[in-house]
């Protein structure tokens, strides 16, 4: 372990943003989201025809437009937390509300595709793969939900003027959270929208 | 343009659209099979990755966490591809 640096200023010292507890918490939901993934994959092993056969009804190109989405949204949030540590207030607000819009795209888009589905009469226990591609992705919508009320808190406080270069502890925490829904993401889509 | 790319999250971000944008074309041209699913959980992680090191920020964290969350990628993309190499079993 590094024992030579001890001022906490400097930048080489090795640091985890954020609150040490939001980090036990990602870890908790990200373990969780590891087990329906891999239920996900074992269960279609079991009915591969049938997985690739109703795969095939969503909507690719909904699910890379909410790739894209998220992606974005944490982008901006990581310029949001770099503007923090160089105290500019300005752009620390408008970039934690870019990324709230772009979560509000996400759910925009999510809520047109399960439409569509719900529309054409398919629900939980239309089929296997419909049970696992309705509550695995309603579950990561539930944290897409979550994260935009973290980022609404975060862009409230910022606004109050709440963080800056010495200040950017909650910012932080809540930034790693809205990380964790496109990390979720990123395995979620192609695992359920396009491997085959 | 060369400031911009100094920055390691806007060079995260370029990444992240270009591989998403692959995974989104090998749905359309229907790739399916081993080199498929390899190529897709492939990009995912290299995705994964750079969002844990440069949105999440870990590359400057203790290494246990990043162990962690590092771990959690190569943990789930093996079981993914365990389950598919059984399914073409």
């Amino acid at each position: 372990m590094n024992t030579i640096a001890l001022d906490p200023a400097e930048h080489h010292v090795k640091r985890l943003p954020g609150d040490l507890a939001i980090w036990f918490f990602i870890l908790a939901e990200m373990v969780a989201f590891a087990v329906f993934f891999s239920s996900y994959a074992f269960a279609r092993a079991k009915n591969v025809e049938m997985f690739n056969l109703y795969q095939q009804t969503l909507d690719r190109n909904l699910g890379a437009l909410n790739t894209l989405l998220l992606i974005t949204g944490s982008w901006f949030v990581v310029l949001a937390v770099q503007a923090a540590h160089r105290d500019d207030q300005k752009s620390i607000s408008r970039n934690i509300l870019f990324g709230f819009l772009c979560g509000g795209g996400f759910l925009t888009v999510k809520v047109i595709e399960y439409a569509a589905k719900f529309g054409a009469g398919i629900s939980l226990s239309t089929n296997t793969f419909y049970m696992f591609y309705i509550s695995l992705t309603f579950f990561h919508f539930m944290h897409v939900i979550l994260g935009m009320v973290i980022l609404a808190v975060l862009w409230k406080q910022s606004r109050d003027g709440a963080y800056g270069a010495h200040n950017a502890h909650g910012l932080e925490s809540g930034a790693a959270y809205w990380h964790m829904v496109d990390l979720l993401w990123i395995v979620l889509f192609p695992l359920v929208y396009v491997m085959r | 343009m060369i400031n911009t790319l100094k920055n390691p999250a806007n060079r995260a971000w370029i990444v992240l659209m270009i591989a998403t944008g692959i995974t989104w074309y090998l749905g359309e041209i229907g790739a399916a099979g081993t080199a498929a699913i390899v190529a897709m959980l492939l990009i995912a992680f290299v995705k994964g990755r750079l969002v844990i090191l440069d949105f999440m920020e870990l590359r400057a964290a203790p290494l246990m966490w990043r162990v962690l969350l590092e771990g959690w990628l190569i943990l789930v993309s093996s079981l993914i591809l365990i389950a598919y190499w059984i399914s073409l079993k």
